[in-house]
């Protein structure tokens, strides 16, 4: 029986430390999709949130213990900054969306270059994922701030690039990078009998990539692009290093202008369960799909 | 030497292509500081990463709750929140509390900057660090740990020569790519202005306004950086694999 090991390997017949042999089959890590994108994988439970409550309902406490009479209470201060703090999270959202979908588009592309048949694709489509792979996403997000011009005209129309659309291509060129692992790890995923009985069924090769390997390999691209969208989610808080105005920036700026060191706590958790409801569900979507996944093979 | 450096001054003179990390001496000495400083900061976060998942590893194994139970809260802690958020957690919320006067009656920091980077950026590898050694351990098969027993070793003397060697060789590859990510994210302690390399190439930037250059040089030496990494870690991987467990060079 030729079992499989996680998601990628059959498990060789040959060996000569047989020590271990016996729990090959645990040798996976806990979880393959972690070692095979590269990136943590994000296991969120409902309890994280409650735990992030207790701590914004302490320090809200706290914070609400020590101010003075006559300054506004923590839940009134807090809820007047609300309506500027969610305008930042909606950019944040905004980013995370479209940096996904521009790098998803683009990833795709550069996944199948991987494996394309011209050999000078192939090293081009390595080269620039692995390029995009191995440079920081801060280094990329400075990088696309400060060198994107801030408008550009196309055919005569100008059109202008605010600061968060800079770092939307920022965070779009790793996330191609990823998305593009993520596909060329699928593809090669599909066993080789289904190219080959395509090929027999007179199948083109590109009828054979998008009619046959691909909607078989969305499985196993599914999870972890969607981990990998979690973790850009929680990623867009970089934006606030090179100065976008979302979410991180405004909560400083509300700070700022409250001048009350107590709220730090209040404010910054509370930033986090926002951040926590939005991610939880996807964490929680990924890992039923991974299961559901697993079972079906 | 000096004819290199003389070489990238023609080139701004020619081409407008102002390199001041080569031709002139302060850039040049700021530079190669901040390189060194990223080498530093990584090799030293690298190392604490993994002695604390061998210790964590080791302690999930106690048999005293309370040991586990702190353990899976590290876990939880780091493992669940942006490496920024923890940063600005240890850096601002607690590095504000643990200050002392300092000389003329200034707050003055107990812990720099340059040592919660560290800290931090090791305990948030450490955390993934544990669990990935915890995989490894947990694929050594009980029967090996019981034979080592017989052969009179103390549970720390098996956890060293016994299982640790073999769990290290099954963990690796997860191992590397989470040391490669954890050099990557070293560049979050610009946040801080801890003076490595993304941080010092702002201050030049911001001296000599010549971004689109060290943009260029920032990148390329990140990406050799983790490149000569990725590729040093995959011929140890390679070298390390067990035999019959699978190829672990074709994941990456």
């Amino acid at each position: 029986m030729n079992r499989r090991l996680g998601w990628f390997e059959p498990l060789p017949q040959a060996t000569d430390l047989p020590v271990l042999l016996p729990t090959a089959e645990r040798r996976a890590p806990r979880s393959p999709a972690e070692l095979w994108s590269g990136l943590p994988r994000i296991r969120l439970r409902a309890w994280h949130g409650l735990a992030l409550g207790l701590v914004f309902t302490l320090s809200a406490g706290f914070a609400e213990a020590q101010t003075g009479a006559g300054r506004p209470s923590v839940v009134a201060t807090l809820i007047k900054w609300t309506p500027l703090l969610f305008s930042g999270f909606l950019f944040n959202i905004a980013i995370s969306v479209l940096a996904m979908a521009g790098g998803t588009a683009v990833g795709i592309f550069l996944g199948l270059g991987q494996i394309a048949r011209r050999a000078p694709v192939r090293g081009v489509a390595w080269l620039v994922t692995h390029f995009f792979r191995n440079a920081p996403w801060l280094v990329l997000l400075f990088f696309c701030m400060y060198l994107l011009p801030f408008q550009v005209t196309v055919f005569g129309t100008t059109v202008p690039l605010p600061d968060w659309v800079k770092a939307t291509f920022g965070l779009a060129l790793p996330v191609m990078a990823n998305v593009a692992e993520i596909v060329r790890g699928a593809v090669q995923s599909i066993p080789s009998a289904q190219w080959e009985s395509a090929a027999a069924l007179a199948f083109t090769r590109r009828q054979i990539i998008w009619m046959i390997i691909l909607p078989q390999g969305m499985k196993r691209m599914l999870p972890p692009w969607m981990n990998l969208y979690a973790i850009l989610a929680m990623d867009t808080v970089l934006a606030s290093i090179v100065g976008v105005n979302e979410v991180m920036t405004l909560t400083g700026d509300a700070l700022g202008a409250e001048s009350r060191p107590e709220l730090l706590l209040p404010f910054y958790s509370y930033i986090l369960i926002w951040f926590f409801l939005y991610c939880y569900p996807i964490a929680l979507w990924t890992t039923r799909l991974e299961r559901r996944f697993a079972v079906d093979r | 030497m000096q004819a290199l450096w003389n070489w990238f001054a023609g080139l701004h003179d020619r081409t407008g292509i102002n390199l001041t990390i080569f031709y002139d001496a302060f850039d040049r000495h700021r530079f190669a500081e901040g390189f060194l400083t990223t080498v530093k900061l990584a090799v030293v976060c690298m190392v604490l990463s993994v002695a604390i998942g061998v210790i964590g590893a080791w302690l999930q194994g106690s048999k005293l709750r309370l040991l586990r139970a702190i353990v899976y809260w590290y876990i939880q802690f780091f493992r669940n929140t942006p490496p920024l958020v923890q940063l600005y957690f240890f850096y601002f919320g607690v590095g504000a509390v643990l200050r002392t006067s300092g000389p003329g009656g200034f707050a003055h920091p107990v812990v720099s900057n340059v040592a919660w980077a560290i800290l931090s950026l090791s305990f948030y590898a450490g955390a993934f660090n544990v669990e990935i050694f915890r995989s490894g351990i947990e694929a050594v098969p009980r029967a090996t740990v019981e034979a080592a027993e017989a052969l009179g070793y103390s549970r720390f003397g098996a956890y060293g020569h016994i299982v640790l060697p073999l769990a290290f060789r099954i963990c690796l590859p997860a191992l590397n790519n989470n040391l490669v990510n954890l050099v990557k994210a070293t560049t979050l302690a610009y946040a801080i202005s801890v003076p490595e390399m993304l941080w010092v190439s702002s201050q030049i930037w911001s001296d000599e306004l010549n971004v689109p250059e060290m943009m260029s040089v920032l990148l390329i030496c990140y990406v050799g950086l983790v490149g000569v990494l990725v590729f040093v870690m995959h011929r140890w991987e390679k070298a390390m694999h067990v035999p019959g467990l699978g190829s672990a060079a074709r994941t990456r």
